[in-house]
């Protein structure tokens, strides 16, 4: 057929970790052997939070997302608290309330039926949190040593009025950038067990459904674009942002709120707080004259009251974020080629 | 000790402001040597807190960068047939003449990586065989390894010894004419074993200013303003990490590298053979000399990767992003050359944290 192509070599780790190394393999390996990526609505070429499909009036979104964090159990949730927030998130960040998910559960034989009735109860608890029904599922077994543990692959869907979407690239000149809450929570969390480094951390992962952060928001003001910063935190997702839409965005690294604690984690550790996974927080792009009503009714939920208005979309640098820095210099905040740390989420 | 007023905004404006008032109106291009400083100067914007007619340029502070395929493929060698090889996370993605440790690992080759020489030594595992430690670094990692030679090593243990030491290597690159600066900011950790007498060679014998450097940007900010008051008043060499730096530097630690290690010239990547400027082991302890061990034969290669224009960026003769490669076929994810390797490498630097400015 023509145009398909199996690829060359072999797939590498930072091929996996959110940033611009998977965007490569996504594209000449994923997107090059398929040809029915979907139309009308959010396709699989747009590489969106989440697909659409249109039928009639309504728009259907759907998104599926595997987990493999290792460590399954982290400070602040499981694997099953992530799988259950990271697909109902993908949803909400489309602006449409999440419906219903379903969960495939792939498990290494010898994995204690203990840890998977708490893995199992986690996400229930995330499903109660948000209203969202878990309606089918899949379990499969594989041999010892063929899997590390646990794989879950949830998927999810929403529905909303045709074109009512919030995509990706819809931001404009002037729009103020929000994140909702802290960065680098949830990539500190799970490195610092991984790494057996003894920080005496009181951080725990952000993992949580965004849902309620999002409604307040969208009933406050007129969202343009929106999305979770998950792989490749949050300088992948405003690099996103800003090359979807084609515009610039401004950012002040003093307005970025981050907790000492995982500031000095990730300096120890040597990774970009900036580039590490988010598990609970979404970027906003509003506009201007509504930005200060957003915020104030963010900040009035549980998960968003440390969000801040972190900067502002330009017409200049088209595709380039700036940061002012925390001594007022000013320097380019670079795309990750992926998240410093891989199996995080 | 309390850092926070080295990362103070108002303190570093305030530097700026001052900075702007004494610049003199001509071009004055102050070089740094240390992977460190790049850090600092790309992640917090400092070049675009400066007046234009100031630069900053990185010169050769990365001794992963500097490391020869000569050394890197005899390590290869050795991982391969004789021992396992122990090396810090930098070097193991650094290619040589046809492949890095990495690549050689995956093919089977023996290879560690470790944060420190100590702990190899508590990873050696007698019965995997041989261990050797490929040791590299300047002033700053020289002292542990003679240190731990010093106080007594596993059964088998050897050495590939690639350090390389920073003065004499600025004494040959000025002396060639082949750096054209106006001023150096050296890095302070260097000093804290060396302190600041093997500097005064620069000044005497070049006149050129001379700014032992902290790492925080108040430190470089601080360290500019400095460097502008020499080129006006007269060069001399000048501890602004007072607080780390004694003029003496660290005696003991300089007398173990004495005892283990004697001064020898060096290749350096892309740069060429440098005099004085690398450290080899003594005599009495050339049983624990990996090459001569497994003899192993090594062919002098002191190139870049074709293609690559890391020799310039190293000299501060090219910003890496006007290398043709930068970001294009050279990324951090599949690098051509060692600046885009290592985590003290210019362009790596560059890459992740926005060195391009703004």
């Amino acid at each position: 057929m023509k145009g398909v192509s199996t690829g060359k070599g072999s797939v590498t780790i930072e091929q996996g970790s959110g940033g611009s190394a998977m965007m490569r393999l996504i594209s000449e390996v994923v997107l090059r052997n398929v040809t029915k990526w979907g139309k009308g609505g959010v396709t699989l070429r747009d590489l969106d939070d989440s697909g659409s499909l249109v039928c009639g009036d309504t728009e259907i979104v759907l998104t599926t997302d595997a987990h493999t964090v290792k460590p399954p159990f982290f400070p602040g949730g499981n694997i099953g608290t992530l799988a259950a927030a990271g697909t109902i998130n993908d949803i909400a960040v489309m602006g449409v309330k999440p419906l219903a998910i379903s969960s495939s559960l792939v498990i290494e034989e010898g994995f204690p039926r203990g840890d998977l009735s708490k893995i199992m109860s986690s996400m229930n608890e995330v499903l109660e949190e948000v209203d969202v029904d878990l309606i089918t599922g899949d379990t499969k077994v594989v041999e010892k040593g063929d899997l590390d543990g646990i794989i879950i692959t949830t998927s999810g869907i929403g529905v909303t009025r045709k074109g009512k979407v919030v995509r990706d690239n819809g931001l404009r000149p002037g729009d103020s950038i929000i994140i909702t809450g802290s960065v680098g929570d949830h990539g500190i969390a799970v490195l610092s067990v991984r790494e057996g480094f003894d920080f005496e951390l009181k951080t725990k992962s952000d993992v949580g459904p965004v849902w309620d952060v999002v409604k307040a928001a969208m009933s406050a003001g007129r969202v343009t674009a929106m999305k979770d910063p998950t792989r490749g935190g949050l300088a992948n997702t405003l690099n996103e942002l800003a090359s979807k839409s084609g515009v610039g965005i401004e950012i002040s690294e003093e307005l970025i709120p981050i907790k000492p604690d995982v500031a000095s984690a990730a300096e120890m550790l040597g990774v970009d707080p900036y580039a590490i996974t988010n598990e609970g927080k979404v970027v906003l792009g509003v506009r201007p004259q509504t930005a200060k009503k957003v915020l104030s009714r963010v900040r009035a939920t549980q998960r968003g009251r440390e969000a801040a208005i972190i900067g502002t979309a330009v017409r200049d640098h088209q595709g380039e974020v700036v940061m002012e820095t925390r001594v007022g210099g000013r320097r380019l905040m670079e795309p990750p080629i992926g998240d410093p740390a891989p199996r995080i989420c | 000790m309390d850092l926070s007023p080295f990362q103070s905004r108002e303190l570093v404006e305030r530097a700026a402001a001052l900075l702007r008032r004494i610049s003199p109106k001509e071009e004055l291009r102050f070089m740094h040597v240390c992977g460190t400083h790049e850090n600092t100067v790309a992640r917090f914007g400092i070049r675009s807190l400066l007046p234009s007619q100031i630069k900053v340029v990185a010169g050769p502070g990365c001794p992963v960068c500097v490391t020869c395929p000569s050394e890197i493929d005899p390590a290869i060698e050795i991982a391969r047939k004789h021992a396992t090889v122990f090396t810090y996370g930098d070097m193991f993605g650094v290619p040589g003449s046809s492949m890095s440790l990495r690549e050689a690992r995956a093919e089977g080759a023996k290879v560690k990586v470790v944060y420190s020489v100590s702990d190899a030594i508590k990873m050696v595992n007698p019965v995997a065989g041989p261990s050797t430690f490929f040791s590299i670094g300047f002033e700053t990692t020289a002292p542990l390894t003679a240190s731990v030679i010093w106080s007594g090593l596993p059964k088998d243990f050897t050495f590939i010894v690639s350090h390389r030491l920073i003065p004499p290597a600025l004494v040959a690159l000025l002396d060639s004419g082949r750096i054209e600066i106006d001023g150096v900011i050296c890095p302070g950790h260097v000093s804290t074993i060396v302190g600041t007498h093997p500097y005064e060679v620069l000044v005497k014998e070049f006149g050129i200013p001379v700014v032992i450097s902290g790492f925080e940007p108040l430190d470089l900010v601080l360290s500019i303003i400095e460097l502008v008051k020499q080129h006006k008043a007269g060069a001399r060499v000048f501890n602004e990490y007072s607080r780390c730096v004694k003029p003496e530097g660290n005696t003991r630690a300089r007398q173990l590298m004495d005892e283990v290690f004697e001064v020898c010239d060096m290749d350096w990547r892309g740069i060429g053979s440098l005099p004085s400027s690398g450290l080899r082991l003594r005599e009495e302890f050339s049983d624990l000399d990996a090459l001569k061990e497994f003899r192993v034969r090594t062919r002098r290669d002191s190139n870049m990767p074709r293609g690559c224009k890391c020799s310039q960026v190293l000299l501060g003769s090219l910003p890496p992003a006007e290398c043709p490669l930068f970001a294009s076929r050279c990324t951090p994810d599949s690098p051509v050359g060692p600046c885009m390797v290592s985590s003290e490498g210019t362009c790596r630097i560059w890459f992740l944290h926005g060195g391009r400015g703004s």
